[in-house]
């Protein structure tokens, strides 16, 4: 049994990539054979991220245009047994993905016994964020508590409701998940924003967890290593806790409340 | 929040955020669902405005059509306002249906 999950958002720059290298990365660890395929034809980062750059020889598009064979394209994750990495054409247009061929490998993924697809969208909403929700069986939305981000992800939903196979062969709709990112709990309390509530209320999905704004991001992308390796951060805590909610088990949302103030921090905070 | 919070009267920033997002967001997602989109407008305030001039010299700016949304049912409104004609038989200068 495989499940295709879009990590998807609409605007740029929210944490997709971060996301899909840290849930594909969490998937792998628990013991399920997982595969990250990166759609942003042209600009290609999620190989980096997880610091496999130096080891793409084909690419995505190279399958999709039989001058590849899957099986050489994959590139197996070095730190994680059962992961794998589908990088994006550096050198195409969005254009070389079509619905036919990119149905094509993900059927011969999951024919290799891969259980979690898990599809790394390009930002806005042309031909390759459309194709990387096109097969989708759920979506994680990646937001941050900021407008043009909460539009964005508004009107993203509005397709992933409308422009998919599910949608338009009549199945059962995509699963559809919140994930808030980039938070600042001492923002939020005072006022300056949108909180968990507001966003949740605003968007009507329901909440797959909060990712705190933390210099471990940034951290790990310099080093190629997801965040949720190092268990000790703050953001690998919070993507092992999403991980497990993905997976149905029942985890206390964290990261939502300012906990460690002194008293004078309040103070002149 | 923080002592000094409490001498400061301005909206805070993120209440500001949520009520322009309640808007926004709830007009994209009318025009975004097919038939209840207000695409045709336009185009509705064409022909109608060609209908109307054959029987009354108006101009455009004088035909506004609205979508609505009140609870759960919507209302087109449609606003034509006629010029006042000399030499015509005596009526009211402005006429509207709405």
């Amino acid at each position: 049994m495989s499940k295709v999950v879009v990590i998807t958002s609409g605007k740029g720059g929210v944490g997709k990539t971060t996301t899909s290298a840290n849930v594909a990365t969490g998937l792998a660890q628990e013991g399920f054979k997982t595969v990250a395929i990166d759609f942003d034809v042209g600009l290609r980062n999620l190989d980096l991220v997880m610091g496999c750059e130096r080891r793409v020889v084909y690419d995505f598009v190279n399958v999709i245009r039989n001058e590849a064979k899957l099986q050489q394209t994959l590139i197996r994750d070095k730190r994680v047994e059962q992961l794998y990495v589908l990088p994006a054409s550096q050198t195409r247009d969005k254009d070389a993905l079509s619905a036919e061929g990119v149905g094509r490998v993900i059927d011969e993924l999951k024919e290799m016994g891969f259980e979690y697809i898990i599809c790394d969208s390009p930002a806005g909403i042309e031909k390759g964020a459309q194709m990387a929700m096109y097969f989708a069986d759920e979506a994680i939305v990646v937001t941050n508590p900021e407008v043009s981000s909460v539009r964005d992800s508004d009107r993203v939903l509005g397709l992933l409701a409308a422009k998919t196979s599910r949608a338009e062969l009549g199945g059962a709709p995509i699963t559809t998940h919140l994930l808030l990112t980039r938070y600042s709990p001492m923002m939020v309390k005072r006022g300056e924003m949108l909180s968990v509530a507001d966003v949740l209320e605003l968007l009507g999905i329901p909440l797959l967890g909060v990712i705190p704004e933390s210099k471990a991001v940034l951290q790990s992308s310099n080093k190629g290593a997801p965040a949720i390796l190092d268990e000790t951060t703050d953001v690998a805590q919070a993507y092992l806790d999403v991980v497990s909610r993905f997976l149905g088990q029942d985890r206390q949302h964290r990261f939502i409340e300012d906990e460690k103030r002194s008293f004078f921090g309040r103070l002149f905070g | 929040m923080s002592f000094f919070d409490y001498f400061r009267k301005r909206p805070k920033s993120a209440t500001l955020a949520k009520d322009r997002l309640s808007i926004i967001v709830a007009r994209e997602r009318a025009g975004s669902r097919p038939g209840t989109g207000a695409d045709y407008l336009p185009q509705l305030q064409q022909e109608l405005l060609a209908v109307i001039a054959r029987y009354e010299k108006i101009d455009l700016s004088n035909v506004t059509v609205s979508l609505d949304r009140h609870g759960g049912s919507e209302v087109l409104e449609l606003n034509i306002t006629l010029p006042e004609s000399e030499p015509a038989p005596p009526r009211s200068p402005h006429r509207s249906f709405a």
